[in-house]
């Protein structure tokens, strides 16, 4: 394995750095480059997410940097949902931060540089790369929470992200210190094959803390209280952000970690993961029953989904992982969709509008952002003919399939309770006396993305199955 | 004769002391920032005792990339606050509640 090889490998992440380098330098050079900077970093990202589909396609399945990464299909195909979600969030924000006045060209590169942290994240087979790629993330994400400096919301969603993500990847490395100190190894591999048998004390603890860790950045209950508080601080296109990549790239780094190099212990972590997962679906659902502002509300939903991908991680399965990812994707499309709405909220002097009074009679004024709006929260719900219901479908039936039934059971009836707070949306738009009129959007971007995601999420994203079924199936079987 | 255990001994007690420092610590966010760091060093214990017990570098090397990510995440913290106090005029802890539910 040499040098060239190893780099050749690396294409996406190599791409996606060196034009971090040269858009950080355009914006320093060039007064008012915000959308320039958006522009180019949107085809850095789409150029990376073609060499990811390349190898996808290619079936490339190889190590490199004396093993410290690997490029194979599980690794190619969460990265393509993530530069999918990274150039969504690009492509929706530049309108919205100018209104904050917090347009400025670092963010772009930010978001790109988190996304270079998350793919090295997901194809981190050693627990040191698995730092560096969740470093490079947190970092970048700490200061997009911060972003619209003016605000008072932001700075603190920023400080409450910085303290309790640090504290994250605190218990996180201490726990990766003691996998090290007990088999001997970084690498997962080698991990995996020391842990075989009766779990020593230090591994147990380094297992549960690493877990932990990484329950923290997947906003997976009962480490999910930063969730609310950041979603409603940071601007409106980072939380949308923060809800799609972030997560698909922790949940991919969760899985790989625990086939990989927590493997021959099934058992010792099935059971964390199937009691986060509950708590994950309850705290999400009663959580949101209250909530009047709609970023906390789509922050619990988040915590809610999480739950129910986890429930595809606890049947600890192939098909749990590949049903695990299809979850993942159409999740993506799913809050991606519901934020893009959740942006078009504008009062008549362009303020955005978020809390549940806002959207009252909706569907007089705006028919079509109402129609759109509530296909999203139906599809959050997991109602039938939408492509949400595919996605907690596949997962209960690798659940069923693994012999979990208890925890299918109890998380399609929590999934009823979580149903509620959607239709509450839902009946708010359509039955409640209009309030404050809401403008209509003159951002053609959003309307556009907001109608594309839609789609995908109505019913005819069932078109997609045979395609997702194939892809997310060759992704899980080069974990196993 | 000073053997692993009493390392671990000494990394857990500094790990316990920092998460019990951000979460006890009603005062000021900077004595956060201070516990943060004092979890990351107990890691680097943990760390440097293994590869030396274990007589395998890579303990260190990993140590020495705590080091440094540590070092970001202290400037970046810090220049969180900074936004954070510009726009508040105070940073204790029991101020950061503007959003609550």
């Amino acid at each position: 394995m040499d040098l060239s090889t190893s780099l050749y490998l690396v294409r996406p992440e190599l791409i996606l750095s060196f034009s971090s380098l040269a858009l950080l330098l355009i914006a320093a050079w060039r007064q008012e480059a915000g959308r320039l900077v958006s522009i180019l970093s949107v085809a850095a990202l789409v150029g990376a997410g073609a060499y990811a589909v390349h190898y996808l396609c290619a079936g490339t399945d190889a190590s490199a940097f004396e093993g410290l990464y690997r490029a194979d299909a599980f690794g190619s195909f969460a990265k393509i949902l993530i530069y999918f979600a990274a150039a969504i969030s690009l492509m929706i924000a530049p309108k919205a931060l100018e209104k904050m006045g917090a347009m400025r060209a670092e963010y772009p590169v930010l978001v790109i540089l988190a996304a270079v942290g998350m793919g090295v994240m997901v194809s981190a087979t050693d627990l040191l790369t698995l730092y560096i790629g969740l470093e490079l993330n947190s970092l970048a994400a700490y200061v997009l929470a911060s972003f619209a400096r003016n605000d008072g919301r932001s700075a603190e969603a920023g400080l409450k992200y910085f303290v309790l993500g640090a504290l994250a990847s605190g218990i996180l490395l201490f726990g990766m210190s003691l996998l090290y100190g007990f088999t001997g190894s970084t690498s997962f591999e080698t991990i995996g094959t020391a842990m075989t048998g009766e779990l020593s004390m230090g591994l147990l603890f380094g297992l549960v803390f690493v877990l932990s860790g990484l329950a923290f950045k997947i906003s997976a209950a009962p480490f999910h209280m930063w969730t609310p508080d950041v979603y409603e601080g940071a601007p409106t296109p980072v939380t949308a952000f923060f809800a799609s990549a972030p997560k698909v790239a922790a949940s991919a780094l969760l899985i790989r970690i625990v086939v990989e190099a927590f493997g021959n212990q099934v058992q010792a972590w099935q059971q964390i993961v199937m009691v986060v997962a509950l708590m994950s679906i309850i705290i999400g659902a009663v959580g949101a029953i209250g909530q009047q502002n709609l970023k906390r509300l789509l922050a619990y939903s988040s915590i809610n989904n999480v739950g129910f991908l986890l429930i595809g991680l606890a049947a600890g399965t192939e098909q749990g992982v590949a049903a695990m990812l299809v979850y993942l994707a159409i999740y993506v499309a799913m809050t991606l969709g519901g934020f893009v709405c959740l942006m078009q909220l504008k009062g008549r002097d362009g303020e955005m509008k978020e809390s549940m009074a806002d959207i009252a009679g909706l569907s007089k004024t705006r028919p079509a952002l109402a129609a759109i709006f509530a296909i999203f929260m139906f599809s959050l719900a997991g109602i039938p003919p939408l492509f949400g219901f595919y996605g907690k479908l596949v997962v209960f039936n690798a659940a069923i399939s693994a012999g979990l039934f208890p925890l299918a059971v109890i998380g399609i009836a929590a999934s009823v309770i979580g149903a509620f707070y959607y239709l509450k949306v839902v009946k708010t738009m359509y039955f409640d006396e209009s309030g404050d009129s809401i403008e209509a959007a003159d951002d053609k971007v959003l309307r556009w993305t907001g109608g594309a995601l839609g789609l995908v999420v109505s019913a005819l994203g069932y078109l997609a199955i045979p395609l997702l079924g194939a892809v997310t199936a060759q992704a899980a079987g080069a974990l196993f | 004769m000073i053997g692993i255990e009493h390392y671990l001994v000494v990394s857990s007690i500094l790990f316990v002391m920092g998460v019990l420092g951000i979460f006890l610590n009603r005062k000021n966010v900077i004595i956060i920032l201070m516990a943060i760091e004092l979890i990351l060093l107990s890691v680097n214990i943990n760390l440097v005792a293994f590869s030396a017990f274990l007589g395998d570098l890579v303990g260190q090397v990993f140590a020495m990339f705590v080091l440094t990510v540590a070092a970001g995440e202290a400037a970046i913290g810090l220049a969180i606050l900074v936004i954070y106090f510009r726009g508040r005029g105070t940073i204790a802890v029991d101020d950061v509640n503007r959003m609550k539910g």
